[in-house]
């Protein structure tokens, strides 16, 4: 149990942290990324043109 | 046009038909053999139900062909509002139950006497029917309805299916029935947000993968490339909501003729399970999904774009990732592991960044459109729905901070802390779409009456706030009396003298309650009147804009 424990304690610590951490990037670099501005930038009017 | 009316079953109307009639008589016989009456009603209940959707579905299938709705007219959408007018009214009629229900039993903890010493009655039975009433039952509701008006106006294609999106509304509603008059009679797994038996958990499971089925073939059927922000809060609410359902409700039944069953896991797992499930309940079904309303609502109302399209994006993702961590906060100095504890707590205070992400997102999306506050209060009670999202989502991670946590917890400030997000965010943004939906459904000029939601705003701003400010004082005296300890090391007050503390803020807050439920009320009247007697939309009286001569 205890073993059991202290792996996925470090599973989690390493590569959890790792993989959250690079999730995170991804949907910043996702959202910042300069080619994505102009479909953001249309997209943000969508509720207004939809009749 | 003899010929285009002739009989004709499809396969999928066979299917629900056949559906319908098997169900039907299996609930019929297991209504016969159990001996548990309650549970004999509900089968019964059900059967009835099978029998109503065989008679709909057969007739509906001896109209012929002329029944199928285009997809476009004239190179526009056709749109499906049926089952969201259904919806909007079945969320107005749960409300109304829901709030008076909570006001019943708010008068029970100021005036004892109220319970009548009834089972039906008591506050043990009432307490889950006015959760489930306002939060699946009312806000169910909003969701299904502003959920299929949005992601068909925003992908500018019909809702999907014919007889799903019916049964989605309908069966969503029957699930209600059956939980609510459960809780009355006694049936219920005593789990809080997850009071509902196996027979009604299963029930749901189907309901919901027909919604997700729906929703999902909506946007499969979209012509704009990029899916708008709103669907993705939608989304990620059905999907979670179907996972935590399932995780929750992982029981085996004693039998088929028994309501009773008994859950896999055991002990602090089935605790941990539970608060996983509820914590993501406030999550996904209170946040997420009312997140996506006011993603559309808001900007829709204010004639502006969102604020900040990026910020969304990082606050969406952010906030599903980091809330499905949060449950083990109501768990603080329990049998749980202490390191569970301390993550619940540290994914909690990193909530506060995509939740303010979130408010500042809805609130920034008005600049250049202050003024509308003054002018339109629908605007304004969409816009106070934000401020009070913010401000419980500030009090939620503090509260999940294990030493002020050790002050709160099973006092009523944590009472008031859910009322400010219930009352305040999700019944104002709530409000504020059903308030945009009902003229917009109804093909209606303008709403009946913009002073009486004037009154609505104010009446039950002033309820919120005696609400929660009863409760904050009344749930930090109450956790200060249980700790406060004499010279010599005893408790200073029992028991029953922390609670006769608390009477003066119970009447209090039953007062708030009550003021509460009569802005509801005005509500109610408003959209009624705007139903039956409010000016006919222009472009709905010519049938298309274009027709409309030059004057």
């Amino acid at each position: 149990m205890a073993q059991m424990y202290q792996l996925l304690a470090s599973i989690a610590q390493s590569v959890g942290v790792l993989y959250f951490m690079g999730m995170f990037l991804a949907v910043v670099a996702y959202a910042l990324w300069p080619r994505n501005r102009e479909t953001f930038d249309r997209a943000a009017s969508v509720p207004l043109d939809d009749e | 046009m003899a010929a285009a009316q002739r009989f004709s079953m499809k396969g999928n109307e066979t299917i629900g038909a056949g559906l319908c009639a098997i169900f039907g008589v299996l609930f019929l016989i297991i209504a016969g053999l159990t001996d548990h009456s309650a549970y004999a009603f509900h089968m019964v209940v059900m059967a009835l139900a099978c029998g109503l959707g065989f008679y709909a579905i057969v007739n509906w299938a001896a109209r012929g062909d002329v029944r199928l709705e285009p997809l476009e007219i004239d190179g526009r959408p056709n749109y499906n509002d049926g089952p969201i007018r259904f919806a909007t009214i079945a969320a107005m009629f749960w409300g109304i139950a829901g709030f008076t229900v909570g006001l019943v039993i708010a008068l029970q903890l100021a005036f004892p006497v109220l319970n009548f010493d009834l089972p039906w009655t008591n506050f043990g039975r009432l307490r889950p029917l006015h959760t489930s009433a306002v939060i699946f039952a009312f806000g169910g509701n909003v969701l299904l309805a502003t959920s299929f008006y949005v992601v068909q106006r925003t992908c500018h294609a019909r809702l999907a299916g014919v007889l799903s999106p019916w049964f989605v509304v309908l069966g969503y509603n029957l699930f209600i029935v059956i939980a609510g008059t459960g809780y009355l009679l006694g049936i219920t797994q005593g789990k809080e947000y997850a009071e509902p038996e196996w027979y009604a958990d299963l029930f749901l499971t189907v309901v919901w993968v027909v919604y997700l089925l729906v929703f999902l073939a909506t946007l499969w059927r979209r012509k704009e490339p990029h899916i708008y922000v709103a669907n993705w809060f939608y989304l990620g609410f059905i999907v979670t909501i179907a996972v935590l359902h399932l995780g929750n409700n992982a029981t085996i039944p004693v039998s088929l003729t028994s309501p009773k069953s008994y859950i896999l896991w055991s002990g602090i797992q089935d605790a941990m399970f539970q608060w996983w499930y509820g914590h993501n309940a406030v999550g996904f079904f209170l946040t997420a999904g009312f997140l996506a309303i006011m993603y559309y609502f808001i900007p829709k109302r204010a004639e502006r774009p969102v604020y900040s399209y990026r910020l969304s994006i990082i606050h969406f993702w952010a906030l599903i990732f980091l809330y499905i961590w949060a449950g083990p906060h109501h768990l603080h100095y329990t049998a749980l592991p202490d390191w569970a504890q301390t993550l619940g707590m540290t994914f909690s205070i990193m909530l506060w960044m995509p939740s303010w992400g979130g408010m500042i997102n809805g609130l920034m999306t008005l600049s250049g459109a202050w003024d509308k506050l003054r002018t339109d209060p629908v605007l304004r009670m969409m816009v106070v729905s934000v401020a009070f999202y913010g401000m419980s989502t500030f009090e939620g991670p503090l509260m999940s901070i294990k030493a002020v946590n050790s002050l709160s917890h099973y006092t009523d400030w944590t009472i008031g802390h859910v009322h400010s997000g219930a009352l305040g965010w999700v019944g104002y943004v709530s409000f504020g779409a059903i308030y945009c939906l009902v003229p917009w459904l109804w093909k209606k000029e303008r709403l009946y009456s913009n002073r009486l939601v004037e009154w609505h705003f104010w009446i039950s701003t002033i309820g919120i706030v005696f609400y929660i400010s009863a409760m904050w004082v009344s749930g930090i005296m109450q956790g200060l009396m249980w700790r406060a300890y004499t010279s010599l090391g005893f408790l200073e007050y029992s028991f029953v003298e922390t609670v006769a503390a608390m009477h003066p803020y119970y009447v209090i807050r039953a007062a708030g309650g009550g003021l509460f439920l009569l802005g509801a009320l005005l509500m109610v009247y408003n959209l009624w009147m705007t139903v039956r007697v409010g000016a006919p939309r222009a472009e709905a009286v010519t049938g298309n804009l274009q027709q409309v001569p030059a004057e």
